[in-house]
C-alpha cells in the first residue's frame, strides 16, 4: 500500500487521533496522539492489508536549542518525538509513526514525559524503549522493565536532551 | 560396617542443586567484547539469561549531533570495528538521501567491491571467533591469515587496517591505485615474487582466486565437523516468527528461513548501486545440511555467512570488471559547511551483521539535529534471553557465537 492510502485506512480507524502526516517527505510520516499509539501499533500489525510485522527503529528525537541566540532561526515548537520507522516483511512496504509530547510531563522540568509502552505489540521495543528512557528520556507507560540499558545504573540525566549537561564528576573520575 | 539406607529417597534431597547466579563475562573470552550475561543456574542448565550492556558506551549520537556528517564517519567504523567499510557506507548513503545527492556510476562499482570485500573480512571473523567459541583452534587461524590480506588490500587503498573512513558522503576519500607492490603475505600465499608491483584491481583478483579455493577447506575443517554438527545443530532454534518480533536482521534472519536481502529489497538509493549483478541470497534450509541440522538453528546460521563469502566473492569480480569502464569519478565533493536542508531521512543498509540504519535529521545547519545509529547486533543479542533460557551452560558461547554480535555496535 501506498503511505497515502494506510494514511486513510488509519483516519478511517481512528479519526481524531491521527493528528497529522507528512505524506511528501523522504519518508512519508503519519502523526498519532500519545494516548492512541499502542491501538494504532496493533492494528498497524493485525490488520492484513498493513502487516506491519517488524519494527526496524524506535527512537526519541529532542527539538530544542538550548542557546537562545540561535532559538529564534531553530524553526521547531520545543518538543519531544518518539520515531517509530515500520517494515512488513509480506508486502515490503515501509511507514514512519511520530508520537509527539511536551518536553516535559505538565511542563514540570525533571519530570519526564508519559507514551504508552509499545513493547507488547512489537518484541524488539522493549529494548529499543530502554534505550530511549536512557538516552532521551522519554517515560514508557507500561513497559515491563524500563531500567537504563547504555549508561550505568546510577547515572543521572538523559544525555541526548539538547540541555544536558555533562556531570563534573563520576564516583571521583572527572568529567569535564 | 556397611551403610545402609532406610529411604532411599533421603539422599537424593540431599544432592539437589540450588539456584545460583552466575556472571558470564564483561570480560569472558567468548562473549565477543565486553558483554555481561547474568545467568540464573540450576546445575548446569541455565534458566534465565539477562544480557547487561552498555560497557564501551561513549553516546557517539550525541557527538554526532555535534560534528559536520563527514566528520562522524570516523566514528561510524569505530561501531563495527569488523566492518568499518559496511558502517562508512552506510551512514554516507543515509546523509546522501537527505541531501539528493547523485553519486557518479564509478563511486558506486568502487563501493560495491570495497563493502563486499569488507563483509567477507567480517564473515571470516565471524567463522574464526565461533570455531574459537567452540574449542577449535585452526579455523581461526586460517581465518585471519585470509583476512590479513584484505586488510593489505584496503591499506593500500585508503591506508589504514580497521578504521578506514574510506567510504564517504559523496563516494570515496581516494581512487584505487593505479600501481602497487604486491602485499608480502599475498605474495608469500600464492609463489609471486616480493617485489612484483601491479595495479590493485590484479592484485585483488589474484587474491580472490586464492580464497575461493580456500572456502571448500573451511568446509571440511568446520561445516562437515561431527564435533562441531553436535555442538551447532538443532540448538538456539530461533522460528521465523520470533526473528521477526525481535528485530533480528542479516544472516539471523535468513538462518530462520525469511528470503529478506537489503542489497536486492532494500530502497532505490541502496539497491541501485547493485544492479545488474548477478548474486544468490543463501537461505536456510540448504539441501546440502546434515540431518540433525532443525531450520533456524546455529549451524544454519554459519552456513549462511560462509554462503555468503561465496556470494561476496563473485561481487568483488563483477565490479572489478566494471570499474575500469564505468563513467563519472571516484567522489563528488561534498563541503564540510554545507547545510543540511530541513526534513529526515532514515536508510538501512546490509551489514555483514544484519540490517544498519541511520536516522539523520537536518535542520538548515551543518550539524544534523539528530544522527541515530541503530544497530542490528543490538537487535540480535536482544534475542538472547528467550534463546538461551533452558539451555545447558556450555551452550551459551555456541549460541551467542551464532549471532556474530560486536560490542563496539551495541554500545555505541
Amino acid at each position: 500500500m501506498t503511505s497515502a492510502e494506510i494514511h486513510q485506512a488509519l483516519v478511517a480507524k481512528f479519526g481524531e487521533k491521527i493528528t497529522g502526516a507528512n505524506l511528501e517527505a523522504l519518508d512519508p510520516w503519519i502523526e498519532v496522539a500519545p494516548a492512541a499509539i499502542v491501538d494504532v501499533a496493533e492494528f498497524l500489525k493485525t490488520e492484513p492489508a498493513l502487516a506491519f510485522d517488524a519494527l526496524n527503529n524506535l527512537c526519541g528525537v529532542d527539538y530544542f536549542e538550548a542557546d537562545p541566540k540561535k532559538a529564534a532561526k531553530f524553526g521547531h515548537e520545543p518538543h519531544v518525538e518518539v520515531v517509530y520507522h515500520l517494515y512488513s516483511y509480506t508486502h515490503r512496504h515501509w511507514l514512519v509513526i511520530k508520537v509527539k509530547t511536551p518536553r516535559w510531563q505538565d511542563g514540570a522540568p525533571g519530570q519526564l514525559p508519559d507514551v504508552p509502552s509499545v513493547a507488547g505489540v512489537w518484541a524488539i521495543a522493549d529494548w529499543h524503549e530502554r534505550e530511549a528512557y536512557d538516552l532521551v528520556g522519554i517515560n514508557f507507560v507500561g513497559h515491563p522493565n524500563q531500567r537504563r540499558i547504555l549508561c550505568a545504573e546510577d547515572w543521572v540525566g538523559h544525555p541526548l536532551r539538547k540541555d544536558y549537561e555533562f556531570p563534573l564528576e563520576y564516583h571521583g573520575i572527572r568529567g569535564r | 560396617m556397611s551403610l545402609q539406607l532406610e529411604d532411599p529417597r533421603v539422599i537424593e534431597f540431599d544432592v539437589r542443586t540450588d539456584e545460583m547466579l552466575v556472571n558470564m563475562g564483561p570480560q569472558h573470552p567468548s562473549t565477543h567484547g565486553v558483554l555481561r550475561l547474568l545467568l540464573k543456574t540450576d546445575g548446569e542448565i541455565v534458566s534465565e539469561v539477562t544480557p547487561h550492556l552498555g560497557y564501551l558506551h561513549r553516546c557517539a549520537e550525541k557527538i554526532g549531533e555535534n560534528l559536520a556528517p563527514q566528520q562522524w564517519i570516523p566514528y561510524t567504523d569505530r561501531m563495527d570495528y569488523l566492518a568499518g567499510m559496511n558502517m562508512n557506507l552506510g551512514w554516507a548513503l543515509a546523509v546522501e538521501k537527505l541531501i539528493k545527492m547523485e553519486v557518479p556510476e564509478k563511486a558506486m562499482v568502487l563501493r560495491v567491491a570495497i563493502a563486499e570485500l569488507g563483509r567477507i573480512a567480517s564473515h571470516l571473523v565471524g567463522m574464526g571467533a565461533y570455531g574459537l567459541d567452540l574449542g577449535t583452534f585452526s579455523p581461526f587461524l586460517y581465518a585471519f591469515r585470509e583476512r590479513e590480506i584484505i586488510l593489505d588490500l584496503f591499506e593500500e587503498a585508503c591506508g589504514a587496517r580497521l578504521t578506514y573512513s574510506y567510504l564517504t558522503i559523496g563516494g570515496a576519500t581516494h581512487d584505487l591505485p593505479e600501481q602497487i607492490t604486491i602485499p608480502p603475505g599475498l605474495a608469500a600465499l600464492t609463489g609471486h615474487k616480493m617485489d612484483l608491483s601491479l595495479s590493485w584491481i590484479e592484485a585483488c583478483l589474484i587474491f580472490l582466486e586464492w580464497l575461493e579455493k580456500r572456502i571448500f577447506e573451511y568446509h571440511t575443517l568446520l561445516t562437515r565437523n561431527q564435533i562441531f554438527i553436535k555442538r551447532t545443530a538443532g540448538l538456539g532454534v530461533m522460528s521465523r516468527d520470533m526473528a521477526i518480533d525481535y528485530g533480528c536482521t542479516g544472516p539471523v534472519l535468513r538462518g530462520s528461513g525469511v528470503d529478506h536481502d537489503l542489497r536486492r529489497d532494500g530502497e532505490k538509493i541502496y539497491t541501485r548501486m547493485y544492479e545488474g549483478y548477478t548474486f544468490d541470497i543463501p537461505v536456510a534450509p540448504f539441501e546440502v545440511a546434515p540431518p540433525e541440522v532443525i531450520l533456524g538453528d546455529n549451524w544454519c546460521r554459519f552456513f549462511v555467512r560462509m554462503k555468503e563469502v561465496n556470494q561476496s566473492i563473485g561481487l568483488v569480480r563483477q565490479a572489478l570488471a566494471r570499474y575500469p569502464k564505468a563513467e563519472g569519478t571516484y567522489r563528488v565533493p561534498f563541503k564540510m559547511a554545507t547545510k543540511l536542508p530541513k526534513g529526515e531521512a532514515y536508510l538501512e543498509t546490509e551489514c555483514p551483521r544484519g540490517q544498519m540504519g541511520f536516522y539523520v535529521i537536518g535542520n538548515d545547519a551543518a550539524n544534523p539535529l539528530r544522527a541515530r545509529a541503530k544497530s542490528s547486533s543490538f537487535c540480535n543479542l536482544s534475542v538472547t534471553g528467550p534463546l538461551c533460557a533452558g539451555c545447558l551452560i556450555a551452550d551459551i558461547p555456541a549460541i551467542v557465537g551464532s549471532l556474530d554480535v560486536v560490542m563496539g555496535e551495541i554500545d555505541r
